[in-house]
């Protein structure tokens, strides 16, 4: 694996904390880690490690007064949690895609599918005729593994499965060409052999669209086979990090051991 | 993938509904009310205020519906009436929706301290009945058509602006939302083109009811006298007059009376077709 190691984000000393009730809730506490151009990076941890809720800072997604957010999460030099919200704004789906777990309802009902897959570059590439963005969505589709592409853009998404749909968001979160994509979970609401292809897809467009991608996961074993780095999330707390074989041949924390050691025996 | 022609996707959207017995018999009755109207426009046996010396005739050939206590033509009167209080409805759904929608969008999309103001006056102002409120406001403005219009489309408004945002809080929190904000879409492009259509479909069965409110209630300001003025009359307005003859000429005040009932008859049955649909109006 030949990877230039230029890195395209910089996240240090990212904390965040709720402060609903009396007490402060800390749910990321000093998190930092560089994402690398495309490279694939896991993070795993148990429920409510605060995985979740790195990745919406990330996106942008978290409402900046509603919570305290410190630390700082660099793009292209710009501080994304500083920055003003037209400069974040225009980094969303264009720069930093996300998709969701659930694949059901982070479609509109009520949008075509082709309209659903053109909106970024409605939003971030104006210069567009309907033509090329249309081109474009169909060429997408197709590359995300969508057979009958022409057909599918004017179906709604209650036609479609889980895994189509799945992939329709995939589409949709890199038609613009991001250079990064962060995928929560994006395999936990669909059965085992969809899973292995969506995981199989992310890798192409890894690969192929040079995409770096934040893959979060409770499954050790999708990580092992996916992500080139690892980190492990306790209590919104980075325990243990590194090179993911190194991490699962030789994991120092023993929380480390007891999730890898939870790993279910059975090869696909 | 051919395109499925209008009036193919209508009838599957017509099958489709929970209950599209009811929604075809609406369907019938408004067309043959709108029929009426629509002709009206090109071609009435009288002129609405023509008089004549045939006074309080009753029903025949000559005059449908007879005439009223000035000779005039009844059925010709109801034809004109029922377009204008048509218009006065559907003005007053523009006004009332179009500002509802807007105000209960842009509340139950952001909240907060905009949300708490605006929802109180609305609160306040739908606590007085829509005929009530209506009176005031024609007080305040002064009767006629247009203002009359006004005045109901004002009333409107709160019952619109409600159901819209507790449609939009429901809606804000979605995964399809997140999922355009995620996509750097801008508020205002949230609102009207991610969330607005998904609206649609409790607003369409609100419209189809507001429509009918707004035929009675125009009707009934009329009876009062504060609508459309003499010798233009609206159908309640004909209602008022007739009833000084209605044991003479029975047909001056159910001439005008069966067609209030029609409309909103077939209004209604429109809207209780479509009633439990929730919003998916294709295929
Ligand atoms: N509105 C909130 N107020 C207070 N605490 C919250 C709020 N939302 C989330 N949290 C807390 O934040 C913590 C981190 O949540 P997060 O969703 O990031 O976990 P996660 O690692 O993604 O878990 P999972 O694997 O279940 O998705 C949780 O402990 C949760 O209780
Ligand atoms: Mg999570």
């Amino acid at each position: 694996m030949d990877r230039k190691e230029e890195v395209i984000l910089e996240v240090n000393h990212l904390t965040i904390e709720f402060h609903d009730h009396d007490t402060p809730e800390r749910v990321v506490d000093d998190v930092n880690f560089v994402l690398h151009k495309q490279e694939i990076l896991g993070i795993v941890g148990e429920s409510g490690s605060g995985k979740s809720m790195s990745a919406l800072a990330i996106a942008g997604l978290l409402k900046r007064h509603a919570l305290s957010l410190s630390g700082e999460i660099l793009f292209d030099g710009t501080d994304l949690l500083t920055c003003d919200r037209e400069r974040l704004r225009s980094y969303q789906g264009d720069e930093i895609s996300m998709i969701f777990q659930e694949p059901m309802t982070s479609l509109n009902p009520l949008q075509r599918i082709g309209h659903q897959m053109e909106e970024c570059l409605r939003i971030h590439h104006k210069e567009m005729t309907k033509k090329e963005r249309y081109d474009r969505a169909i060429r997408t589709m197709t590359a995300v593994g969508l057979d009958d592409a022409e057909k599918l853009y004017r179906m709604y998404p209650h036609e479609l499965s889980g895994g189509m749909r799945q992939r329709v968001m995939i589409g949709a979160a890199t038609i613009a060409r991001p250079k990064i994509l962060i995928a929560d979970e994006p395999t936990t609401a669909l059965d085992v052999t969809i899973q292995a292809q969506i995981i199989a897809l992310l890798r192409k467009v890894n690969v192929k669209r040079e995409t770096a991608i934040l893959f979060i996961s409770h499954d050790l074993s999708l990580v092992r086979q996916l992500c080139h780095k690892v980190i492990v999330m306790q209590k919104g707390r980075i325990v243990e990090s590194g090179i993911t074989e190194e991490v699962f041949e030789h994991p120092e924390q023993p929380y480390t051991q007891a999730l890898i050691e939870a790993i279910p025996k059975v090869e696909l | 993938m051919e395109k499925t022609s209008f009036r193919q996707r209508f009838k599957t959207y017509v099958s489709h509904l929970p209950h599209p017995g009811y929604f075809r018999a609406g369907l019938v009755i408004t067309a043959i009310v709108l029929f009426v109207i629509i002709v009206g426009i090109f071609y009435m046996p009288y002129g609405p205020t023509e008089l004549s010396p045939d006074r309080l005739q009753d029903p025949s050939l000559l005059h449908l519906m007879g005439t009223d206590k000035m000779g005039r033509d009844v059925f010709s009167r109801v034809m004109y009436g029922s377009r204008v209080t048509l218009l006065v409805a559907m003005g007053t759904m523009i006004i009332g929706a179009g500002c509802g929608i807007l105000i209960g969008a842009l509340t139950g999309f952001y909240g907060g301290a905009l949300d708490e103001v605006v929802m109180r006056i609305m609160d306040a102002l739908f606590a007085f009945p829509n005929v009530l409120l209506a009176l005031v406001l024609v007080s305040l403005f002064g009767s006629g058509t247009f203002r009359v219009m006004w005045a109901l489309g004002i009333a409107f408004i709160p019952s619109f602006a409600r159901v819209v945002r507790s449609e939009y809080i429901r809606c804000k929190h979605m995964d399809y939302v997140k999922n355009a904000r995620l996509q750097g879409v801008g508020n205002l492009r949230v609102i009207f083109v991610h969330i607005l259509p998904n609206v649609k479909g409790v607003l369409l069965s609100n419209l189809l009811i507001g429509f009918n409110n707004a035929v009675l209630a125009e009707a009934g300001l009329s009876f009062l006298g504060i609508g459309s003025q003499p010798p233009y009359a609206s159908l309640g307005q004909m209602i008022a007059e007739g009833q000084e003859v209605f044991f003479r000429v029975p047909s001056c005040v159910l001439g005008p009376g069966i067609v209030i009932v029609l409309m909103v008859l077939g209004f209604s049955l429109m809207g209780e077709g479509i009633r439990t649909a929730s919003g998916t109006l294709e295929e």
